[in-house]
């Protein structure tokens, strides 16, 4: 089964085609009737849409679209996109989270004005995330990259009467604009060094030698700060918290998911392409060795999201620390790449991808019981959390399965994720990465069982009042928490596929 | 299959449980249980299994299918069950049902729930009992936490909170330290194994394929290693002066959450201890048998030096655990037939009989509403039936011939005089043999201050005997302390046949 044999090449884009087209399809059916509108309809749609290519996405991946056994990667539009596993398997993260959202936000967004655009902008999102991840040159990545982070400043401004929500969007877009503005920089000065946008390009004029060390280090910082932004890594970590909480709470999902996942997927494919370890570290004495500078960034990032996460009283600002604390996770993809590592620097990016995806599912499934709790208007506390089980045990089940998963208890998809991604770092050399990775995932279990101690074991404070049923939360809810609960015992193709992928970039 | 049909359907049972209205959760869940226990049952009759699992013995029920791999190693889904695992099998279905019918009278509020955890635990725990592969094990092992965290936390006594946090805090440790022992061992193993399958482990072991691993001879490796996991087992035992947790979690919890806790949990971490420790280094273990004799006459001691000083009924019988406890792993470092057969033994017994004491004094709390020996006396007069079943049960718990408990204990002490790991050794069996005489002591001493002498009790409510339902899982469950006792080869050939290989590798024979 390999689709796309007699396919014109740029039929290997259809899902980011799709969400597109999805994305202008809801703008278009709002515009019939400008004046009512048909949530569920445009869910709906938006779900589909999103649903579809990340169909499509899947049949490619099983297909081996793109991938050694059928040829190799689909380079397209003069190398400016790259179709290869890699890219289908993140976009199949991107996809599946929008959807969760899409049918979440039905009933959060029932009240509100603006459904269409709602869900156009988190369709548009989406593409510019699917784009990033097939980007195969500075240019394309730029562009995705702001394609991406536009209209997720308008989602997370999106309760325009609400104070928070449009302070969180504008930190976000004022944070977003300078990183922006560091990043095209920092490619400016890469493009100076070697007089190309294209990422294999890069790397091969790189390979010849360079006089200009200076400049290109400096470039190459400045993208990794461009990519910590978009990852909420330290140090450009802040806007996080900020921008979670006072974003509506299925954005908050779709943010520290979805939009975390591009920003390592066009990490990934940058500095293993573009600036390959075997070459930089040849330039300069080494001068330019990003792999040290990731190990520290992971250390820092895990240490200080974890840290920061345990202290906080507000269950939104603990997700959204905790989130940052899973990037530092992430980041040992990064940081554990070795020169000799050979197959296994495959395989720690590998592990580094599947966390991700596990991450996908049991990420947005904490923001969207947030969204949940929001909507029932119970308060963002800890203490407001007390009971909810009694009244709600499917949803209380799902936040519980949500919680240890990602602490990495047992038996839950999170346990094998971090797992193979600790013992891949062991198996590159960096025992210190995972040992301090498996603190941090320890001391993590304290903070997370603290939302699962308050929602079984606490007795309310005031009387609990949960009126509504929202069907698409609970769908979603519980999609997310079926899908963290069978990544256990489905782990293999997952692990297996983002291995074999992440091999095919070395 | 059928391994994989038992946790499957009680896994189906605790979700169907889940979602029932409360009224009917109670019932449900009973005739729900009742399938696990038929399906155990029907594998204890069909069991064609010799030799130890780990040691290349046959295996009853076998699956071995790779499921998936990580770095070099395979893990395979591995269920399968020998002469050691298959009695507590057993035991498991067997004391959830009964403590399932015990909970209908305590538990009166979020009962769909409670019924549904109950069913949860005992799917993980026939996980735990069967899994052969480390990983299986580690995730159903993890997993008995889980429930039991809430059970605890939910609708336990009034500190509960405090007694959830500390069982969650100490087993989740412990079990963290034991992952990182046994991960170095199978690292040490390095390419002479290709999967986490325990026998394949086991048998690269005995081999001597152990190597140095993070600059570590593979001597101090495998001692680091059994240390790891011996703290990681003995949390879970619980082995004294690591069992502060369990008095708590014990007083805290509801009376049918303290029947699995002390009759099912604490059983994981002695079979735990036999499986890993005994059966994979046994040198190791021999090097350290002073050490490990001295925690276990510890916890003899220990334990019934701290019931005998309790007031409340069901402390007693808590602590009067860890002495019990203790008599198994006496019986497992002794290193004979009947001294480690013994120990398994006592696993089941020890199982049966706290079960029935636990009950019994739930039983006796749900009409008193007190635990407190000094609340009451004279209990007998109102309550003959419980009154008579529990001093049965105390008999039974003091080692009365042709009840389970002496059997267990004669096995253990006759193993344990026998052995040869140590000169010490009968030193030791017989300081822990006195701790017979205290538990003697405490539970006549309770006996006779609670149940016998002139009736009296200082509160508002009537003493009557307990309903049908909260007498029957006691009478059934000395029924059962009886057979076993009067009949013990209804499991000991079986255990001993699976104990005698792991003996000839440690050179007892």
């Amino acid at each position: 089964m390999t689709p796309l044999q007699s396919a014109p090449q740029w039929f290997a884009t259809a899902p980011a085609i799709v969400l597109a087209l999805t994305g202008l399809a809801l703008l278009l059916i709002d515009t019939i009737d400008p004046d009512s509108t048909n949530n569920g309809l445009l869910a709906g749609t938006a779900t589909l849409g999103a649903l579809a290519a990340g169909g499509i996405a899947g049949w490619f991946l099983i297909g081996g679209t793109g991938m050694e056994s059928t040829g190799g990667a689909i380079s397209l539009y003069g190398d400016a996109l790259v179709v290869d596993g890699m890219s289908l398997f993140f976009t199949l993260i991107f996809t599946s989270v929008a959807a969760m959202v899409s049918v979440a936000s039905y009933d959060y967004l029932a009240d509100q004005q603006y459904q269409g655009e709602f869900y156009a902008l988190v369709l548009f999102a989406a593409t510019g995330m699917t784009l990033m991840g097939m980007s195969n040159s500075l240019a394309t990545v730029f562009v995705s990259l702001e394609l991406a982070s536009l209209p997720s400043y308008a989602l997370v401004a999106f309760l325009k009467k609400d104070r928070g929500s449009i302070e969180a969007g504008l930190k976000y877009f004022l944070i977003g604009a300078l990183s922006s503005a560091v990043f095209a920089f920092g490619i400016s000065l890469v493009f100076a060094v070697t007089g190309s946008l294209v990422l294999p390009e890069i790397a091969a004029t790189l390979a010849e030698g360079t006089e200009l060390v200076g400049v290109l280090g400096l470039g190459v910082l400045m993208i990794a700060g461009g990519f910590a932004f978009k990852t909420a890594s330290v140090p450009f970590h802040f806007w996080a918290p900020e921008a979670y909480e006072g974003a509506p709470a299925p954005v908050s999902a779709f943010l520290s998911s979805a939009s975390k996942a591009a920003g390592f997927a066009v990490a990934f494919r940058v500095f293993t392409v573009a600036f390959p370890l075997e070459t930089v570290t040849e330039i300069g004495g080494g001068s330019v060795d990003w792999s040290l500078l990731f190990a520290v960034l992971a250390v820092v990032t895990m240490t200080l999201g974890n840290f920061a996460a345990a202290t906080q009283n507000n269950v939104k600002r603990m997700l959204a620390y905790s989130s940052i604390g899973h990037a530092g996770y992430a980041l040992i993809g990064l940081a554990a790449i070795t020169t000799d590592g050979g197959a296994a620097n495959g395989d720690v990016l590998g592990a580094s991808m599947a966390h991700l995806f596990v991450y996908g599912f049991m990420n947005t499934g904490a923001f969207l019981f947030i969204a949940m709790v929001e909507k029932w208007g119970l308060g963002r506390t800890f203490e407001d959390y007390n009971g909810i089980a009694s009244k709600a045990p499917i949803a209380a089940s799902a936040m519980t399965v949500f919680m240890f998963s990602l602490a990495g208890l047992p038996p839950f998809g999170g346990f094998f994720s971090k797992y193979a991604l600790f013992e891949s770092a062991i198996g590159s050399g960096f025992w210190w990465l995972a040992a301090v990775g498996a603190v941090n995932s320890a001391l993590s279990l304290f903070y997370y069982s603290r939302v699962v101690k308050a929602m079984w074991i606490e007795e309310p404070s005031k009387p609990l009042e949960i009126g509504s049923q929202p069907v698409g939360l609970y769908v979603a809810i519980v999609f997310a928490a079926v899908g963290t609960v069978l990544l256990l015992p489905g782990f293999q193709p997952v692990i297996e596929t983002a291995q074999t992928v992440a091999a095919a970039l070395f | 299959m059928i391994i994989e049909a038992l946790i499957a359907v009680t896994f189906l049972a605790a979700l169907v449980t889940f979602v029932l209205p409360d009224r009917y959760a109670g019932k449900a869940a009973f005739a729900l249980s009742l399938a696990p226990v038929v399906g155990s049952l029907y594998m204890w009759q069909q069991y064609d299994a010799s030799g130890n699992a780990l040691l290349g013995g046959n295996i009853a029920f076998e699956t071995d299918i790779a499921w998936l791999q990580l770095g070099q190693y395979d893990i395979h889904w591995m269920v399968g069950v020998d002469g050691i695992s298959m009695p507590l099998v057993v035991l498991t279905t067997v004391l959830t049902t009964l403590a399932i019918v015990s909970a209908w009278t305590p538990i009166s509020e979020r009962q769909s729930q409670f019924f549904g955890l109950m069913l949860l635990m005992e799917a993980n725990l026939l996980g735990v009992f069967t899994a052969l592969d480390f990983f299986v094990w580690f995730i159903f092992w993890e997993a008995v936490l889980l429930p039991m965290y809430f059970l605890i936390g939910v609708w336990g006594g009034p500190r509960r909170k405090y007694a959830a946090i500390k069982f969650f805090v100490y087993t989740n440790i412990a079990s963290l330290v034991m992952f990182i022992g046994f991960i170095s061992l199978v690292f040490g193993l390095g390419d002479s194994i290709s999967s986490f399958r325990l026998p394949e482990i086991a048998q690269a072991l005995q081999a001597g394929q152990l190597g140095s691993f993070a600059g570590l001879s593979a001597g101090a490796l495998a001692s680091v290693a059994f240390v790891a996991m011996f703290f990681g087992f003995a949390v879970k035992v619980p082995v004294a002066p690591l069992h502060t947790w369990l008095p708590d979690a014990h007083v805290e919890a509801p009376t049918p959450v303290s029947v699995m806790l002390a009759g099912v949990l604490l059983k994981m971490g002695t079979y735990a201890l036999l499986r890993f420790n005994f059966t994979m280094l046994p040198e190791t273990a021999r090097a350290f048998a002073l050490p490990i004799a001295l925690l276990a006459v510890a916890s003899v001691i220990y334990g019934a030096l701290l019931a005998l000083a309790q007031q409340d009924l069901k402390r007693i019988v808590a602590y009067s655990s860890v002495s019990s406890m203790g008599y198994v792993i006496l019986g497992l470092i002794a290193y004979t037939t009947y001294g480690v057969g013994g120990a398994t033994f006592q696993m089941v017994a020890h199982g049966l009989i706290s079960g029935l004491m636990f009950m019994a004094v739930g039983v006796i709390y749900n009409t008193t509403h007190t635990r407190m020996v000094s609340d009451m006396s004279g209990i007998a007069d109102r309550m003959p039936v419980t009154a008579g079943i529990f001093v049965a049960g105390a008999f039974g718990y003091m080692g009365l011939p042709l009840m389970a408990g002496f059997a267990a204990e004669f096995f253990i002490f006759k193993g344990a005089f026998e052995s040869t790991v140590m000169e010490a050794m009968p030193l030791f069996t017989g300081a822990a043999m006195f701790g017979i005489v205290i538990v003697a002591g405490y539970l006549l001493f309770a006996m006779q201050r609670t149940l016998f002498g002139p009736f009296r009790f200082d509160g508002d409510y009537d003493i009557t005997e307990a309903p049908f339902h909260d007498v029957a899982p006691l009478a059934v469950l000395l029924l059962l302390t009886i057979v076993l006792g009067v009949s013990p080869d209804i499991f000991f050939t079986m255990i001993q046949d699976a104990v005698n290989p792991i003996l000839e590798l440690g050179g007892a024979f």
